[in-house]
Formats: structure tokens, sequence, C-alpha cells
């Protein structure tokens, strides 16, 4: 499972070694996230953000277990369960739900640095496949959970969203409408859907957290990534995990829920809609329903089909829309370059940065009232996502001359001190690319 | 099948097709045990089908007195917003004025309504894209271009036969099924002429 020079545990307390013997547990997260986890020793900030997806969903589940304890999952005890008794009555409820409420969108920032530094670093490249295909799974957890939880206030935010997003399903022939009543349990979102959308939203974070055991599984397998690409080959490429990395994630942590903190406790409600604090009202809809900020990329894909082609546009938006994520899992096989990281992809990199600012162009299409202008953007938008994973990925793969890659992780790393510890004009030049491919 | 005794003859092929007696008991067992664990799933299906209690709102009745040419209203039914609108003479002649074979749903007013209440148009109050409440059941509010209703959440544009003339949504507003019960009273849900 892991490097041959990891150091192995030897517990030296008699009852650990009584434990060892018979439930191996302190052994698995010694070789998981000890000193038994070699990892390499060039990793940047980028990949801190993976633990931080961890802490926050911890945050999620300790947070969400306390105010399930104050809410009541009834049309009519919600909305006053969330914003009178929770945000005033019960002692510290407003802290707890501001702290969950924009905990979600701080799992959402985290979750998304961590799949843009996948996408920049080929992480989800041989053999780290499973590795990326579980954290889509995940991600697409986390969405159904994030969206079943914004309805639970019962706001009118909640109750339209509800609406529109299980609207989704009767977009499709025949079975559709049947298989939204059916998901509802009536005919618009009710007593039924809530109590449902509760229960299930309390499941899936722990469905999730057995996903997450599965993708650091299947990620210790191969070991870590790094940001050159270049494999492991010599304990000179590793440091352990502790204390190395619990050391940079723990100072980083503290650094991120600084932010957090920031958020929670003097802009609570900028990531949220106001309109979320009138209660729902099923014979109006509000002026403009957007979702929640995380999904706008998304909303913009689904709304820019306006016209009928062979299949009617609403069918068409909704299919996009899943495709637009769906279509990640096969990223492994659309991008077949050998060369993992874009620090050594020269056109790539280009393209990633393009797609970063698409992405957020979508996001902005997605978030606001749709004008024709706006539509317009989206469109655009939303088919040069497409086009760069169907088009742009595969050509560039194909076509492009990678730069010379390090001889090794360390080699990497080194380079600098070699330079600096030769006389002057003697050594390879700092910087140059081509001192590390020279034997 | 006549087996004495002994494990050693179970395991010779029963009259050399290949198929023990030991297979079909697995085959048999096997297959029981699965059909038990379907019936066992069914009621976790069931439970999620809307109940009696949501059922048994399926008809409601709505007094139309008081509706004025012009007018529309806006009542409750299955938890949705039903709209009625008494149409004025020139909203049915804009309606009846439209070519069948523009529509991206075809249908006539006539179609839409009962015979000889061309003007009560009756419809679920909600846009067929993704479910909003479209504006225009009361005057004041923005009927759109096509003057019927106007889909504020992603721009449908429905005119005075509520049917879909632009924007994203597929089809007309539904008419439900529904009976007058009497010249000033409808029953909605109710399966009638």
């Amino acid at each position: 499972m892991s490097f041959s020079w990891a150091k192995s545990y030897e517990p030296k307390h008699p009852f650990m070694r009584w434990l060892d013997e018979r439930l191996p547990l302190p052994r698995i997260v010694y070789n998981a996230t000890g000193p038994g986890y070699p990892v390499p020793r060039n990793l940047n900030y980028a990949w801190n953000f993976g633990v931080l997806a961890g802490i926050f969903l911890t945050i999620q589940i300790l947070t969400g277990i306390v105010l399930a304890m104050h809410y009541y999952a009834t049309t009519d005890g919600a909305f006053n369960s969330v914003n009178q008794l929770i945000m005033r009555d019960v002692n510290a409820g407003w802290l707890l739900r501001y702290a969950h409420m924009n905990g979600a969108s701080f799992f959402f920032i985290v979750v998304y640095i961590h799949i843009f530094r996948g996408l920049y670093y080929g992480s989800y490249k041989a053999p780290r496949e499973l590795v990326w295909m579980l954290g889509l799974v995940i991600y697409l957890l986390m969405m159904a959970t994030a969206f079943m939880g914004y309805v639970l206030p019962w706001g009118q935010m909640s109750y339209w969203g509800a609406q529109v997003i299980t609207g989704f399903f009767s977009a499709f022939p025949v079975v559709g409408e049947p298989v939204r009543i059916w998901l509802l349990g009536g005919y618009a979102p009710d007593e039924a859907a809530l109590t449902r959308f509760f229960s299930l939203h309390y499941l899936l974070p722990f469905v999730i957290a057995a996903v997450v055991i599965l993708h650091i599984w299947a990620l210790h397998i191969p070991g870590s990534g790094n940001p050159t690409g270049v494999d492991v080959k010599d304990e000179r490429d590793t440091v352990p995990f502790h204390p190395f990395y619990t050391a940079k994630d723990g100072w980083f942590t503290a650094f991120f829920l600084l932010l957090y903190a920031i958020v929670v406790y003097f802009a609570p409600n900028y990531l949220g809609h106001p309109d979320n604090y009138i209660p729902a009202n099923p014979l109006a809809t509000p002026a403009e329903i957007v979702p929640e900020w995380y999904f706008w990329p998304f909303y913009a894909i689904l709304r820019s089909f306006t016209f009928d082609f062979v299949l009617p546009a609403k069918l068409w938006g909704v299919l996009a829309m899943f495709a637009s994520i769906l279509l990640l899992f096969f990223l492994p096989w659309i991008d077949k370059s050998p060369v993992r990281s874009g620090r050594y992809r020269p056109v790539f990199k280009r393209f990633f940065w393009l797609l970063v600012i698409d992405v957020i162009v979508l996001g902005w299409a997605g978030g606001g009232a749709p004008t024709p202008f706006r539509n317009a953007i989206g469109q655009i938008s939303a088919a040069y996502y497409f086009l760069h994973f169907l088009v742009i990925l595969p050509l560039v793969s194909a076509f492009e001359t990678p730069l010379p890659l390090p001889k090794s992780i360390s080699d990497s790393v080194l380079r600098g001190e070699e330079t600096e510890a030769a006389p002057p004009g003697s050594g390879p030049r700092r910087g140059n690319p081509a001192a590390a491919v020279v034997e | 099948m006549a087996t004495k005794a002994g494990s050693a003859e179970v395991s010779q092929p029963a009259h050399g097709d290949g198929v023990r007696r030991r297979d079909f008991l697995n085959v048999a067992a096997v297959s029981f045990a699965g059909v038990g664990a379907v019936a066992a799933i069914a009621p976790l299906f069931v439970q999620m089908s809307p109940s009696a209690d949501v059922l048994a709102l399926a008809t409601t009745e709505v007094d139309i007195s008081k509706i004025q040419p012009g007018q529309g209203i806006k009542a409750q039914w299955r938890k949705q917003p039903v709209f009625i609108r008494n149409l004025t003479p020139k909203e049915i002649q804009e309606a009846d004025a439209v070519p069948l074979s523009s529509l991206r749903d075809p249908q006539t007013l006539a179609e839409r309504t009962k015979p000889g209440k061309k003007n009560w148009l009756i419809t679920l109050g909600v846009c067929t894209h993704l479910g909003c409440v479209p504006l225009g059941i009361s005057p004041e509010e923005n009927r759109g271009p096509y003057g019927g209703y106007f889909c504020p959440c992603h721009g449908s544009q429905y005119d005075t036969a509520a049917r879909i003339r632009a924007g994203p949504a597929p089809k007309n507003l539904v008419v439900p099924d529904y009976e007058f019960t009497s010249p000033t009273t409808v029953m909605i849900g109710a399966k009638g002429k």
C-alpha cells in the first residue's frame, strides 16, 4: 500500500500492543495520516484543500446535528423554528445557524479549489482515476445535500427552489411527471416533501463521510500526487505526513477558519438571498428565483437552451446541466496526455485558465435575472464549457509539446540549492528547465 | 432420483443433463429469497407516493359568480394555484385569430374551454417550464406581450388562451379536469363533461 521506506507502526505501551493485536485502529491512523504515510515533499498550498474539505464536512455534521435538535420539520413550524426559535431563543442558536449556513458555502469554496487543483495538476490521471471519480460522487452528494438543506427553512427561496429543481424531472417524457409527484409525495412541495428532505439531509452527510473514506483509501494506494506530476522515486522525494503536513495543514486550517469566522460574524447573510426570510407562499413566485451561489454555473447551463431542437428546450437544459458534471467522470480518458502537471503543459495551462474564467462568467450568468444580454453571455459560456472538454482538451493532449520534466521530485526541489552551492558561473542556471534534464 | 444415501451420489450429475438436485434447490431458495426481498422493498417505494390525505384534496369547488369579464381569480387545488379567468370578447377574438400552425403546442381556445363557456379559461397557474407561478391573473400584473400570462422566472409568455407563445416553456398552461356544477360554480378536479 505504501512505499517501502514508510515508517511502520510499533506500539510501545503494552496497552497499545494489546490493542494492535486485536483491533489495529491506531495502526490504520498511523499509516494514513501519521509518520507511516510518506508524502511528496514539494506539495504547495493547493494541496491543503483536501484536509480543509474534511474539516468543513465535520463542522457541517456537528452544527447540523445540534440544529436538528431545535428544528421542526413541518410546513407550519419550519420557518419559525429557524427564524424565531433558533435565531432568537436558543442559546447561541444564531451562531450555530450562521455557522451551518455559511459552512455550506465555505465547504463548496474549498471543494471548488480542490477540484480545480485536480484539473490543473492532472490529478485525475492514471493511477488516480478512481480517486477523481469518487471525488465527483462526493461532489454530487454535496449538491443534493445542500439543495435539500436549503429547503428546510421553508422560506420563499426554499419553496421555489424545491419547485424548480424537482421540476427538472418533469422534463423527461412520459415518466417525468409521475416521478416528480413520487419524489415530492404530492403535486407541489408540501409537508411530505419537507419531512423527507429533512430525513435525507440528515442522512447524506454520513454517506459523504463514507465515500470520503473510499476517496482517501483509493488515494493512498498510489500515494498523493504533487505539483510536478512526476512519480515518487525514492525516499528523498518524500517526507512523513506527520509532523510535516499535519503542521502545514494545521496552520492553514487555522488561517482559513479565520476567513470563515469573519463571514460568520460580520457578513452572515452576504452569501444568501434575502427572500428566504419571507415564509414560503405556494401562490406567489418571488420576482427572481436564483439558487445558492455554488449552483449558479449549472443554473446558467440549464437556462441556456431557449429554443426547441428535436427535443424540447426544457429537456435539453436539464440534460446539458447533468451532462456538464457527468462529463467529468470521463476526464481521465478525454485528456490522454501522459504529462500530468499543467506546469509542464504550456498550451493546456492557457486553456485551463480560460476554463476558470468561463466558469466564473457562467456563475455570473446564472446568478441574475434572465435578461437577453445575460442569456446570450450564458449561452456562449455554456457552449465554451462543453467545447473545452469535448474538443479543446482532446486536441491539446494530442498535439501539444510538453516542456521537459524534472528527473525527480527532489531534483526539482533541490535545483536551486545546487545552483547556490556552486561557484558563480559554473553551475546550471537557476530556473532553467533544461538543467533538469541534463544527466 | 432415488438417492439411497451419501454425499458422493449428490455430486454426481443426475440423468446426465448436468443439473443436480442441489443446483435446483439453490436456485429455488435464492430466487424465493429474492422475491421476498423485492416484496420487502415495495413499501419503501410506495411510502413516497402521495398519501390519501393529499389525494383527498383532489377536488375544490369555486364560486365564480363575482368574476367580471377581464378579471380573474387564483384558487388553490392540490396545493397548486389555479387561474380562473373571465375573458373579454376582445381577448377571445385575439385567441381565435391565431393560426394553429404558429403555435408550439397547437390547441384552440374552444378545445381549452367547455362548450358554450368559451369566456371561462381555467388553467393551472404553474408554468410548464419549471413550475413558477406566472403573473397576469390580476389585470395590474405584467401579462407579457401576448396579453395572457408572463412567467417572471425564465420569461415564458402565454397568450389569452394561456398557450405558450415565447420563452423556454414547452407546453400550454395545463387545463385541469373540472365541471360546472351550476352556472356560477366550478368543481376543479372533477372528471365531468
